[in-house]
């Protein structure tokens, strides 16, 4: 395919020299870029390649926050035993991005950064208050992923700069995410409609904390925090979970297209919520009846 | 006009062998492994990362080598379909695959034969169903993928210690 250099730097002050070049672009995982230069979507005179720099190729934990390195690959997030069970949705929504194949490459960092608004990582992310650390030549800056996705294929990225990595909070005890989604087929499709939620109870099962996210439903993933603070303080019994699907539903905004009409789009997000919850849900009482 | 992109030298390990190529910037490693190096086992369906013919093991890891750069594996290890057998010795999940008629023209076997090794690594005993996700990636125009799934579902029961498939 049309590539004109590959360079792989060894730290990230090295990457942002190459990457304020013209036509310089950023490769994790590449399977999204590469697809895009072969079929023309995209054009990179110089690749350059992430992925010998150690803070974009690891997970560190610190102060009860972990940043996933941007460039970490999807299956090396599912198989960390220690990332996939503080955040057991994440790492299902990772399982649900293409195929095993493409989880062995592609990264949650290239995925937000692709920023498609079907993308499978975006969700349960939002719903775990995920934070974009990015660097640039003007230095080092973050903003919340919501925030950073700016419209369909859209980041907030300026010139030079790129995402170093996904930063979350360790969740306090009696947390738990979901995120499902709904594709035309069972597998190797692009979602019609997602959800993450994440929700945090109280000993008596009350809920205390709730964040809700949607996907494919809008130009972008977004954030609806009517249908999270309609969750809290309630015991999310079906009654209660009423408001908050009605909230997603207003919150959505879809298209039609050969995938599904508008109209099925927002029915489904609706029921998709409810079903999260559950799941999410279950997660928090199963891990306190171990 | 831009001048010709300069070859790359690259290192790494491909079936436990170390081996050399020169490759372009934009050649990606399915080409590599088919044009510079002989191992035309490796099939390209798609080029884009739908189909799986071209599925190989990098750093142990089940990846489609169309979206890998040739470029980026200097000092990693791959293993190619070509890697699978032992001399001649055929691993099980190719004399199951032979032994329930789970290929027909052949072009999809290569990736399930690698596809289904990985799974079987990770996941000694697994479900009908999750051989079946697990395999998503690797599309066959030709079986209907019953007997490709009978197959990687004998082979994973020989490997348990049962009977031969």
């Amino acid at each position: 395919m049309p590539i004109d250099h590959y360079i792989s730097p060894t730290s990230l002050d090295e990457a942002i020299a190459h990457l304020c070049q013209q036509g310089a672009v950023s490769l994790a995982g590449g399977t999204d870029l590469l697809v895009g230069i072969r079929l023309g979507n995209r054009s990179a005179k110089s690749v350059v390649d992430l992925k010998k720099i150690p803070e974009l190729t690891t997970v560190q934990w610190e102060n009860g926050k972990v940043s996933i390195g941007a460039a970490v690959s999807s299956d090396s997030c599912i198989q960390d035993a220690r990332l996939a069970s503080a955040f057991p949705g994440f790492a299902e929504a990772l399982g649900l991005i293409g195929s095993a194949q493409i989880q062995g490459r592609c990264s949650a960092g290239g995925n937000v950064c692709n920023a498609s608004p079907a993308a499978d990582s975006v969700p349960a992310l939002i719903a775990n208050g995920a934070v974009c650390n990015i660097k640039g030549p003007s230095g080092e800056r973050s903003i919340r992923l919501e925030n950073f996705l700016i419209g369909p294929n859209r980041n907030a990225l300026k010139h030079g700069e790129l995402l170093v990595s996904l930063m979350l909070t360790v969740p306090m005890p009696n947390t738990a995410d979901a995120y499902l989604r709904l594709t035309p087929r069972t597998e190797m499709d692009i979602a019609v409609a997602g959800v993450g939620v994440s929700l945090s109870l109280d000993c008596y099962g009350k809920c205390i904390a709730a964040r809700v996210a949607i996907g494919a439903v809008a130009p972008t993933a977004l954030s609806v925090p009517e249908a999270a603070d309609a969750l809290v303080e309630t015991y999310l019994t079906s009654e209660d979970l009423r408001a908050a699907v009605d909230a997603v539903r207003n919150a959505a905004s879809p298209i039609s297209d050969k995938r599904a009409s508008a109209e099925y789009r927002t029915h489904i997000v609706g029921v998709l919520l409810e079903r999260a919850i559950q799941r999410a849900h279950e997660r928090i009482i199963s891990v306190g009846a171990s | 006009m831009s001048k010709a992109a300069s070859k790359i030298a690259v290192q790494c390990i491909i079936n436990g062998e170390t081996r050399e190529f020169l490759c372009s910037p934009g050649q990606v490693l399915a080409e590599v492994l088919r044009d510079e190096l002989g191992l035309i086992g490796t099939k390209i369906g798609c080029g884009t990362g739908d189909c799986g013919a071209c599925s190989v093991l990098l750093n142990d890891k089940l990846v489609c080598s169309c979206l890998v750069l040739a470029a980026e594996v200097g000092g990693q290890a791959i293993e190619t379909v070509e890697g699978v057998a032992e001399g001649l010795t055929l691993h099980p999940i190719q004399r199951a695959l032979l032994e329930h008629g789970g290929f027909q023209c052949g072009i999809c076997t290569p990736g399930v034969v690698i596809a289904a090794k990985a799974l079987l690594e990770r996941k000694p005993d697994p479900t009908e169903e999750e051989a079946r996700y697990w395999l998503a990636g690797n599309l066959c125009r030709c079986t209907g993928y019953d007997k490709i799934i009978r197959a990687v579902l004998a082979a994973a029961r020989e490997m348990r210690g049962g009977p031969p498939t």
